[in-house]
């Protein structure tokens, strides 16, 4: 269990982290989402006994970490965010080295073989570190941290530089680990943190924004939607018939994709579902529904919408689904949705501390 | 610190470092040994080792500038500062696994002893002990001044440069305490680094300068770890 109480880092006259505090309980992964800079790093050194916080508290399993930082170091394992590898070893070296390192008391051959077999590095073991490619120097860095089987793991940004089939493997890895571990899992993509995190906590300018589960994050449902359709029909036809279903708030064509087909951009109200009504309209018109696309918030998005109060431009994401499948349809906007939810949260967040303030 | 101490020593021979550094030890000594002693066909050593002074003030910042410079920079400090261990023992370790190839190095002095000992006979022991402890205090207070300016620094070149030239201060210092007088004067000349090295060489074994090297020893190991301490509340 991780106790942070009224943490705050001051570098200078800037406060990176600024009074924070959270609490991870036993057995949960969670979720440190923000933008470069936020803070995240300097409040995750400070877990590890990195450095030292200006003000405030941080407490390991109870432990205080700048009281007895040997006994509270023991039960993490960090991975930095750049990992600590010392790129003139071999694998095998160096984690018997951070074996010895960290006074491990467990079989020594048998518990570098289990981590490496956890983390996929067994084929590599016996190379250079120096010669690894960017996803295993980052596995061996993952490697590093669960020497030790600590209770604690304390991982920033561990799918940086990945390629997408190792990030799904970190993922599941990290989903797997979290059953038997403590996870602090810090990233700025938002959909890593959704994959992965029972709770998020998101950071913003050394402050929490917000700090909930990912349900109760998604049941919040607020802010507005888009859908990008492309639709087969005369243009202005479709932005007349498009724009008099309930729920539409504005629709625009884009550019014509092909020949006669245009791309409409069309913004509900209030996260209203217009997509079997849509569906419906274009069809008794004898038009096609060639594509229909609901667009995600991505974290920017959000945070624009917490640091600006402004409403968010709705970006595109790839997310484009048949129309006539609408099982997948469904599970899009579903995602979607959860996305808006976060917004929601966090503006809702944002508001309760201006109210506070 | 085993663990610190091992990596270290292992990360000397993995790169060329301890090659080259041994390898320009043990040439120049023999070129000391052989014009001071074997040229002149005396078994008194005072010269061979009054020569390797300066030889260490140049090499030793080169053995010790990689020891916290580097870390820093390839952040891999991060893993030994949030590793269950203190401060004292990294600093400890590093600077065991330096002063280990120091000894390496001065090891060659056991075949020149020997040397000496097939061609004269008989020689006297008493200065040859004294210069080796004279050496082996000066050497590692070399390193861990060394050591300490590497963590101040993640660029090598500089802590080397900085060592450097705060060893040849310390040299000079004798030379500077003229130019004061008084109680200045006194505290510098005391300073003297190489005063009291050369009291070994002549074969005098002053249980002052053995306290004085163990001193600097003791408050430049002190010194880098309280600045790895500070480090973490800038």
């Amino acid at each position: 269990m991780i106790e942070v109480k009224n943490l705050t880092k001051q570098y200078g006259q800037k406060k990176a982290v600024d009074n924070i505090s959270f609490t991870v309980n036993d057995g949960e992964i969670l979720g440190f989402l923000g933008p470069n800079g936020a803070g995240k790093s300097t409040t995750m050194n400070i877990l590890t006994g990195y450095i030292s916080a200006t003000d405030g508290q941080c407490l390991i399993n109870g432990i205080d970490i700048l009281d007895d930082p040997t006994t509270a170091k023991k039960e993490i394992g960090y991975l930095p965010e750049q990992p600590p590898l010392y790129l003139d070893m071999t694998v095998k070296e160096y984690l018997s080295f951070i074996y010895s390192l960290k006074k491990c008391k467990l079989p020594k051959e048998a518990h570098l073989e289990e981590v490496c077999k956890l983390v996929k590095i067994t084929e590599v073991y016996n190379r250079v570190i120096k010669h690894l490619s960017k996803g295993y120097k980052q596995r061996v860095g993952v490697a590093q941290a669960l020497i030790g089987n600590p209770k604690i793991l304390i991982l920033d940004e561990p799918t940086v530089g990945l390629d997408p089939k190792q990030i799904l493997d970190i993922r599941n890895l990290i989903k797997r680990l979290g059953k038997k571990h403590t996870v602090i899992l810090s990233s700025h993509i938002l959909s890593e943190i959704q994959a992965t995190c029972d709770r998020i906590v998101i950071i913003n300018n050394g402050v929490i924004v917000a700090d909930d589960t990912t349900e109760n994050l998604t049941h919040n449902l607020d802010g507005n939607l888009s859908f990008t359709a492309r639709i087969d029909g005369p243009r202005d036809e479709v932005l007349k018939t498009v724009s008099t279903i309930n729920g539409v708030d504005s629709v625009k064509a884009d550019d014509e994709k092909e020949p006669g087909v245009y791309e409409y951009e069309i913004k509900v109200k209030e996260s209203a579902d217009i997509r079997r009504e849509l569906f419906k309209r274009i069809a008794s018109r004898s038009w096609y529904l060639l594509n229909l696309k609901s667009n995600e918030l991505t974290l920017e998005d959000i945070f624009l919408k917490i640091t600006m109060g402004m409403d968010v431009t709705i970006k595109s994401k790839k997310n484009k689904v048949s129309a006539a499948n609408s099982a997948e349809l469904h599970e899009s906007v579903d995602k979607a949705v959860a996305a808006a939810s976060v917004l929601g949260a966090a503006v809702q967040a944002d508001e309760q501390k201006g109210g506070e303030e | 610190m085993g663990a610190i101490y091992r990596r270290e020593l292992k990360a000397y021979f993995t790169s060329p470092i301890a090659y080259i550094y041994l390898a320009v030890f043990y040439l120049i000594t023999g070129y000391y040994f052989c014009m001071a002693n074997i040229y002149y066909a005396t078994t008194d050593m005072s010269t061979t080792f009054a020569g390797i002074f300066t030889i260490m003030m140049i090499l030793l910042p080169l053995l010790t500038m990689r020891l916290f410079a580097d870390e820093k920079k390839q952040k891999t400090e991060q893993c030994l500062l949030t590793a269950p261990v203190n401060l004292f023992e990294i600093v400890m370790g590093k600077f065991l696994a330096c002063s280990t190839i120091f000894l390496i190095g001065m090891a060659i002095y056991i075949p020149c002893v020997i040397v000496l000992v097939v061609l004269a006979g008989n020689i006297s022991w008493a200065p040859i002990i004294g210069n080796m402890i004279g050496l082996l205090l000066l050497g590692m207070s070399f390193i861990s001044i060394g050591i300490f300016f590497s963590s101040l620094t993640e660029n090598q070149i500089v802590a080397a440069i900085i060592s450097f030239l705060v060893i040849i201060f310390l040299y000079m210092i004798d030379v500077f305490a003229l130019l004061f007088s008084g109680a200045i004067s006194t505290v510098m000349a005391s300073l003297g680094f190489y005063s009291r090295y050369i009291e070994f060489t002549q074969g005098i074994l002053s249980i002052n300068s053995i306290v004085f090297f163990i001193s600097v020893i003791f408050v430049f190991n002190f010194l880098t770890v309280r600045m790895l301490e500070k480090r973490r509340w800038s």
